[in-house]
């Protein structure tokens, strides 16, 4: 029961940093219905120009506020240069732009900063912390509290700041909004800029466990079933989806894994997301859209 | 202003051309070199470094030595980002030499890829090189005449990994009853060790327990928690890429001593360790590439390129790490292997069957390594048609905090225990083929 109790917590925790990187696609989502496949990228532009930073004598909290306004400057580029132009598109055509936006970002990071393996230390030890006979990492608690903070603050900004009300107004119906004299482009450039700097606070968490390098982008494969179980509109959706993706594949590599070889997690978590697909397409929190066709 | 940029783009594009031309222009007086390098992408942080060591011996060998036996070295690089499909196109493309250069092997740099072209190889000619890697069976030459898994296959790092781990227990018969888990990346790679694992488990008498990781392997707790339960004596760990610095870490986090953690060869770099931070700290690896500037060749090089700022490292901070010396032996063994053919084929550049037999008859025994630069840098190598390995033993080096330590002398794997199983091996893959091994004692 302990070993049980233990994987299921561990599982919990864990997910909590792939909510993480889910919450930066779903804002994006929530304000344009695209899809960012560039948000992986972003996080690993934030995490090396944050690196960097402080490899150059920057102090922590410095870096962190440079690094934000580096973001969102990021974020007005991409709006002016990519989005912009591409306006009226089709949702697909949006898709494949930050597609090839990923690899822009990806290239400029490793041209501009380099593409050695930096380590990142956020001062939170990553040791064990024991609770009875549970084990528990400090490392993911603090990643949780993190995470508990970030979806606060996104919930104080969406629904008590005029920017907020304006973002859900969009979201809600995008033309209503523009007749009522919202200007969408600085929505956009916004909520880019937000997603950025959620990239930045994903992407120290990761960093911090893995490393500053390239493969930090590839952690948006982790949010791809949390979205689908979560539902691509909801930031509480996001949450409960990592929660879930954590627990089940920790808990299968743990259980099922024996069984059949081991090395289940990255399947079982999409294996997972086909299961809600039939059951509830729209994912657990995600709006249900009709359309006649 | 459209005309303008669109004009400005061409002329940029044809100036950038003209001003970034290959190393050197080949020319049939020269020997070619395909490189399937990845200097962009997901590996490029091991990349940069690799192909910095190669380039910077080739050099050292052109300017300085004048060649190989005047014989200039040229080369092109094809960028992969260590894709099969991208190091096929480039095999592809090079393999019959440029400008009347001929290629006389080429280095795949890639287990998969070695795979890939491994029929391929064969029917061009064209001898197939691995250092520490490839298809371990191909280690038996006369089923695979086109492919070397030079320096150290992996049932040679599961060997050695446990000679190592024996010899901290204080002998092969302390062995029987400890608990030794490899935890393994979820591939072909990290796969290939289970057959040579199993049959030392049998021989001495531990318990042999495999955890695979997936792909990355960037969240590794279920794995360690597992590992935790069992409690091992030892971990021999056989990750690659991110998956490293994860396991370091996650096995600090459950409480494991990074001092029972026993890295293979592709799990000990600088790039695994430096992630992980103190975590890391006392972390041993398998070294037949070791780190580090204490050899002769760094001197000579730093004296020629080094500091003659013609080094392809755009940050001297990392002459020495341990994928710049991976590229440094790689070279080593390729000039090493020319001068060899050179002595039966005259002093001119190889094709691809002249650099087989060039390789095949490779010999760089105590004298040739110290005399090169490479004493305690490379064991001693010796090649046959039978045996494309050749070499088979590493050393141990612990991470400080700072930078490798070298902690043992050269530790060989048993090569009579797992000689058989490779046998067995490529007698499979010959039956399945339909190829009449060569007969190597004939050879001779």
């Amino acid at each position: 029961m302990t070993f049980f109790l233990e994987t299921l917590i561990g599982g919990l925790l864990a997910g909590t940093l792939y909510s993480l990187v889910a919450i930066g696609f779903v804002l994006i989502y929530k304000a344009s219905g695209v899809f960012n496949f560039a948000q992986g990228a972003m996080l690993l532009f934030a995490a090396l120009t944050f690196v960097s930073l402080q490899e150059q004598g920057v102090p922590f909290v410095l870096a962190l506020l440079l690094t934000s306004v580096v973001m969102a400057i990021g974020a007005l580029i991409i709006e002016r240069a990519v989005l912009r132009p591409l306006v009226n598109r089709s949702q697909i055509t949006l898709f494949m732009a930050t597609l090839g936006l990923s690899f822009i970002i990806e290239g400029l990071a490793q041209g501009l900063m380099g593409a050695q393996v930096r380590a990142l230390d956020l001062g939170i030890d990553d040791v064990p912390l024991f609770f009875g006979e549970i084990m528990v990492s400090q490392f993911d608690l603090v990643a949780a509290a993190t995470a508990a903070l970030l979806v606060i603050v996104l919930a104080l900004l969406f629904n008590h700041t005029r920017i907020g009300v304006s973002l859900r107004a969009v979201a809600d119906d995008t033309r209503a909004a523009l007749s009522i004299g919202i200007n969408l482009n600085r929505i956009w450039q916004i909520v880019w800029a937000v997603a950025g700097v959620v990239g930045l606070v994903a992407g120290l968490l990761w960093g911090a466990r893995q490393g500053v390098q390239f493969s930090l982008s590839l952690v948006v494969l982790k949010a791809l079933p949390v979205l689908i179980i979560g539902g691509f509109t909801s930031i509480g959706g996001a949450i409960v989806g990592g929660l879930i993706v954590g627990a089940a594949e920790n808990l299968a590599e743990a259980y099922i894994g024996p069984l059949i070889g081991g090395g289940i997690t990255p399947w079982f978590a999409y294996f997972l997301a086909l299961i809600f697909l039939y059951i509830r397409p729209a994912g657990l929190f995600g709006e249900r859209t009709i359309e006649r066709v | 202003m459209r005309k303008t940029l669109q004009y400005s783009l061409v002329a940029s594009l044809v100036l950038g051309l003209q001003a970034s031309p290959p190393e050197a222009w080949a020319a049939d007086d020269a020997q070619f070199i395909p490189m399937a390098t990845y200097r962009v992408g997901a590996y490029a942080s091991s990349g940069i470094p690799w192909w910095a060591g190669e380039i910077d011996y080739f050099r050292y060998i052109n300017e300085v030595e004048g060649g190989v036996n005047g014989v200039k070295l040229v080369w092109q690089e094809c960028e992969t980002e260590w894709n099969v499909d991208r190091i096929v196109e480039c095999y592809e493309r090079l393999k019959t030499g440029q400008d009347g250069a001929p290629t006389a092997f080429f280095f795949t740099h890639s287990t998969p890829g070695s795979y890939a072209l491994m029929e391929k190889g064969a029917a061009d000619r064209i001898p197939l090189i691995d250092g520490g890697g490839g298809r371990t069976e191909s280690t038996d030459g006369s089923v695979f005449p086109y492919a070397f898994p030079i320096l150290m296959n992996y049932y040679s790092q599961a060997s050695v990994g446990i000679n190592y781990i024996a010899g901290r227990e204080g002998g092969l018969d302390k062995l029987k009853g400890k608990k030794i888990v490899t935890v393994y990346h979820d591939s072909a790679y990290g796969r290939e060790t289970q057959a040579p694992m199993k049959l030392l488990a049998e021989k001495y008498g531990f318990e042999n327990i495999q955890i695979p990781v997936a792909d990355p392997g960037n969240e590794q707790s279920a794995q360690w928690r597992q590992v935790r339960q069992i409690k091992p004596d030892w971990v021999f760990l056989r990750t690659w890429g991110v998956s490293t610095p994860v396991a370091i870490k996650t096995a600090a986090r459950f409480g494991i001593s990074v001092e029972r953690i026993v890295g293979d060869v592709w799990a000990g770099s600088e790039a695994d360790v430096i992630p992980a931070g103190s975590a890391a700290k006392g972390y041993q690896a398998l070294a037949p590439f070791p780190g580090g500037t204490a050899f002769e060749i760094h001197q000579r090089l730093k004296q020629y390129i080094i500091d003659q700022g013609k080094s392809d490292l755009k940050d001297t901070r990392y002459f020495g790490e341990v994928y710049y010396n991976i590229g440094l032996i790689n070279a080593a063994i390729a000039v090493e292997a020319l001068r060899t053919g050179q002595k039966k084929f005259g002093n001119r550049p190889l094709n691809g069957e002249e650099g087989r037999w060039a390789f095949e008859h490779l010999d760089i025994d105590a004298a040739r390594l110290k005399a090169i630069g490479f004493e305690g840098l490379l064991a001693p190598l010796k090649l046959s048609c039978s045996d494309h390995e050749g070499g088979g033993a590493a050393r141990v080096q612990q991470w400080d905090g700072q930078q490798w330590v070298l902690v043992t002398d050269w530790i060989r794997a048993d090569h009579q225990l797992l000689r058989p199983l490779i046998e067995a091996k490529s007698a499979a893959y010959a039956k399945e083929k339909g190829i009449t091994p060569r007969n190597c004692a004939a050879e001779r």
